[in-house]
């Protein structure tokens, strides 16, 4: 924890975050690409679904960074309301639009794989369903936040919001174990991908997690620029 | 206690309450998040005859009959301890075949039977290369 409290001094933050910035988005980049590769040529195809099932190397990174985004999201927001320091607020203003990405990415994916597989392209199924509206939530909060900010609020409103929708994450992730689903149950966790074929979603799952957490980063440094511009701009106005 | 504990406390209380609050709701949910009736689902009760549906199950194996016409076809769908007979006409997935998961949409008959008008697949959480599998599948890749 005291590690945690030191960095969260923006100065200390921004010294540390800008060198990491992009070397964890170029390799983030480099692992990508790399799984892909790897995904679409060295691997057999499933036994079931053939060829189709290879775009699960970019659907379950997406999934689980639709669903990360919203915990590092909830994180960040509880420790604001716990220790109420800005810097908490600016790292769940960074993580949004990224999660929410993730998490158009998951069902866009989630779609083109359900067509020829299960035959739809969208069921109101418990797994969809959660998932869709985890990116309804995301999207809520957004707009939230801003009108929070234009209204100058404490940003108090936002950061209870991020963490009542963490109430979100056990649906998703249970309604495959919990409900029926046309959805099936759990793949990665339970071992249930032949070695063959699992493989280069280690480097996909790891590579768009770095990728993350550098766009993260990014964003974390522009929102602490503009809020310095704008401080600044105050300042000169009031001067 | 410091006001910041305080708020700790408080704040990870909150938290468990609504993680537990989505459990409980999602447990109490169980029948209507169903996205569908297994056999054994209405094995013994009244089939909900006037509304429109869905059955899921596995294929029954050797139970596929395909009619004349070429697309009416006839198949059961079992899940261990009931099955259902189901007559559709139309295209199937190319992963609907017997032995592995179908959903079927559709309504109820009253002699037990289900009418569907459309078929999705439902495929298990394995995968496995074809050697893997015991099937002698081609096996090339994109890349070849």
């Amino acid at each position: 924890m005291p590690a945690l409290h030191a960095l969260a001094n923006p100065a200390r933050f921004l010294r540390i975050a800008r060198p990491l910035t992009p070397i964890l988005f170029w390799i983030g980049v480099a692992l990508v690409l790399f799984g892909c590769w790897a995904g679409l040529t060295l691997t057999p195809p499933d036994a079931v679904q053939k060829e189709s099932a290879r775009i699960l190397y970019i659907h379950v990174p997406s999934a689980w960074l639709g669903m990360g985004g919203w915990s590092g999201l909830a994180i960040a927001c509880l420790s604001y309301l716990i220790w109420r320091h800005p810097l908490a607020s600016v790292a769940a203003r960074a993580i949004a639009p990224a999660g929410a990405t993730f998490a158009a990415l998951c069902l866009l994916t989630g779609s083109i794989w359900g067509r020829p597989t299960w035959g739809t392209w969208w069921e109101w199924d418990g797994r969809l369903t959660s998932m869709l509206l985890l990116f309804f939530v995301y999207i809520a909060w957004i707009a939230l936040d801003r009108a929070d900010a234009e209204r100058s609020g404490d940003g108090r409103v936002p950061a209870l919001f991020g963490v009542a929708g963490s109430a979100l994450l056990p649906i998703v992730h249970y309604s495959v174990i919990w409900w029926n689903t046309l959805h099936q149950g759990e793949s990665v966790v339970t071992g249930k991908i032949h070695i063959s074929l699992l493989w280069p979603l280690f480097f996909t799952l790891a590579g768009f997690t770095l990728f993350f957490a550098g766009v993260v980063l990014m964003r974390m440094r522009a929102i602490l620029a503009s809020q310095k511009v704008e401080a600044r701009l105050r300042r000169m106005a009031a001067a | 206690m410091k006001a910041k504990h305080q708020r700790l406390v408080l704040a990870l209380l909150a938290l468990g309450a609504i993680l537990g609050a989505s459990a409980l709701a999602m447990s109490a949910l169980k029948d209507q998040a169903a996205f569908f009736y297994a056999p054994a689902d209405v094995k013994g009760k009244p089939l909900p005859l006037d509304r429109h549906v869905r059955l899921g199950g596995m294929v029954e194996r050797g139970s596929i009959r395909r009619a004349d016409d070429g697309v009416s076809i006839r198949f059961v769908v079992t899940d261990g301890q009931a099955t259902v007979p189901v007559a559709f006409k139309g295209v199937t997935p190319d992963l609907f075949k017997e032995g592995s998961g179908v959903v079927a949409e559709g309504k109820f008959q009253p002699d037990g039977s289900f009418v569907a008008d459309n078929i999705l697949a439902k495929h298990d959480e394995r995968y496995m290369p074809p050697q893997a599998a015991g099937n002698m599948h081609e096996t090339k890749t994109l890349a070849k």
